[in-house]
């Protein structure tokens, strides 16, 4: 059923009995010709971008426990591509021009709230390092400026600009394009859509094995039995190097608790996102009047999807020393996601040293933006066996050449 | 936050130490005569277990030694430190 004002007034006179559920909940099939692993927002996008643009219809999508529940569910739904190096830049670019058409395209709100993102400078190497930033974006064509202290004040009254403050403001960069989306809205739009397209996709499903022959996959054993596919596409983000080793392969990544947190519903103070590399946090306003924050990853590597208390608190000082009138908001819920970090914060995304198997991984914190683009990128290589130019540089084998995207304390806010 | 036992100086809060990573990882005697793969494997790969893990602590806002602890990635519970073969020197 198409979701239209039309239909919301008929299903209303109807007292809402006649909705369908979004999507199916089919059992198994034996064979697919693609299996993607993992039903977060990336792996649905996959699922989504193979039936649209590649014509791959016959395909699974395996989530061992419900779709969206891992770290697209636990993110703080930040959307922008502001990163410095081109590859990087373009590759997030091409997931926000996806995102600006996301909710027509899967006729799905997916809430995509273009209100800006400043990254905030604090002393001078901060203000080369933007300007840096800033220039490279707009000789890549993505709409980026430098603003000053008092432009700051004057688009976001409660935030602390004196002089006298510990970490003084002194500028930022500011992209325009870049905001919030629903991210719950976003698993749920691309599950939909894909399935309407003949994607079945299998809930409470946990992959237990790749099994192989002769170098190539031949199919995965779950906890539902066992699946044949040729093709299989893992994108399971923290869980990365699990599934990496039922197939014998080794990752340069490690996984971190990353926590977020929500206040109190407030009334509205906050009509942006603001993020500090510096002091090191970034919040934003959700429509239901919670302040959204964030920071930076727990040290030590963890599955346990929480993290430690004096990381809360780092967080929160960050925060307050940029408003300090939040120092008097409680906060209402936290939570931990399970990121998997790359040695240069960016993605791996391409081929493996096994034949139809597939990695999409490595995200770390950044994940989130990326879900359409990345999808859509996911999807080329696995239907034609071999990356897309734009996730061409995105190589596992990059860690061999040397070959790194080093944005690492480069893109906008340190990981 | 987790309670870590230092070999030398006991028991004591998270916010003392620094975490170095996967324990028992050695540089190579001659990375000359190592492939890339070789060599991306030393510098890059980590088995990041779910599990049971050997990791590196330094204690740095204490006897500023590095030791060895075993720890459960997915309950956080330490089951116990170790001294490393080089007694903890950097």
């Amino acid at each position: 059923m198409k979701y239209s004002a039309f239909n919301l007034v008929r299903n209303a006179l109807s007292h809402n009995r006649n909705w369908r559920p979004a999507w199916r909940s089919p059992d198994p099939k034996r064979q697919y010709d693609a299996i993607i692993v993992g039903g977060g927002g990336h792996g649905l996008a996959t699922a989504y971008y193979l039936a649209k643009e590649h014509g791959m219809r016959n395909v699974a999508v395996l989530e061992k426990g419900w779709i969206g529940g891992g770290n697209t569910g636990r993110n703080t739904t930040i959307v922008r591509s502001n990163y410095l190096w081109t590859e990087a830049s373009l590759l997030y670019e091409k997931s926000l021009k996806l995102w600006e058409g996301l909710s027509q395209e899967l006729n799905y709100n997916v809430m995509f709230s273009q209100r800006g993102v400043y990254n905030i400078g604090h002393n001078l190497q901060d203000m080369r390092d933007i300007e840096r930033r800033v220039s490279a974006n707009r000789l890549n064509g993505i709409d980026a400026e430098v603003v000053s202290a008092a432009q700051i004040k004057k688009a976001i009254p409660l935030i602390n600009t004196s002089a006298d403050a510990r970490y003084p403001i002194l500028g930022a960069s500011l992209q325009r394009r870049a905001g919030v989306a629903r991210h719950d809205a976003v698993a749920w739009g691309f599950a939909r859509a894909a399935d309407a397209l003949g994607v079945d996709i299998i809930e409470q499903c946990e992959v237990t094995g790749i099994s192989r022959d002769g170098g190539k996959v031949t199919g995965v054993e779950t906890t539902r039995g066992e699946i044949r596919s040729g093709k299989i596409g893992v994108v399971v983000a923290g869980n990365a190097s699990v599934l990496a080793a039922m197939a014998g392969l080794r990752l340069p990544v490690e996984s971190h608790p990353l926590q977020a947190f929500v206040s109190e519903p407030l009334k509205p103070v906050l009509d942006t996102v603001v993020m500090s590399g510096a002091v090191h946090g970034y919040v934003s306003q959700s429509d239901k009047g919670e302040l959204v924050i964030g920071a930076g990853i727990d040290a030590y590597t963890g599955y346990g999807q929480r993290g430690s208390f004096q990381t809360i608190e780092h967080t929160m000082e960050a925060i307050v020393e940029l408003f300090p009138v939040f120092s008097r908001v409680r906060m209402l819920r936290m939570w931990g996601g399970i990121v998997d970090v790359c040695p240069d914060a960016c993605p791996i995304i391409g081929k493996t040293t096994v034949g139809g198997l597939y990695f999409n991984c490595g995200w770390g914190t950044g994940g989130f933006k990326a879900t359409p683009g990345s999808g859509w990128v996911f999807a080329h290589t696995i239907a034609q066996d071999r990356p897309h130019e734009l996730n061409a540089p995105f190589a596992l084998d990059r860690f061999v050449s040397g070959a790194l995207i080093d944005e690492h304390g480069a893109a906008a806010v340190a990981h | 936050m987790l309670l870590i036992e230092c070999p030398w100086c006991g028991e004591r809060a998270e916010t003392e130490f620094s975490y170095g990573g996967e324990a028992g990882i050695v540089r190579p005697a001659e990375p000359d005569a190592l492939s890339d793969a070789e060599w991306a494997d030393y510098l890059f790969n980590r088995t990041n277990p779910r599990g049971a893990h050997r990791e590196l602590w330094n204690h740095a806002q204490g006897c500023r030694r590095w030791f060895g602890v075993e720890r459960d990635t997915v309950s956080y519970k330490i089951s116990g430190s170790f001294k490393l073969p080089s007694g903890g020197e950097a």
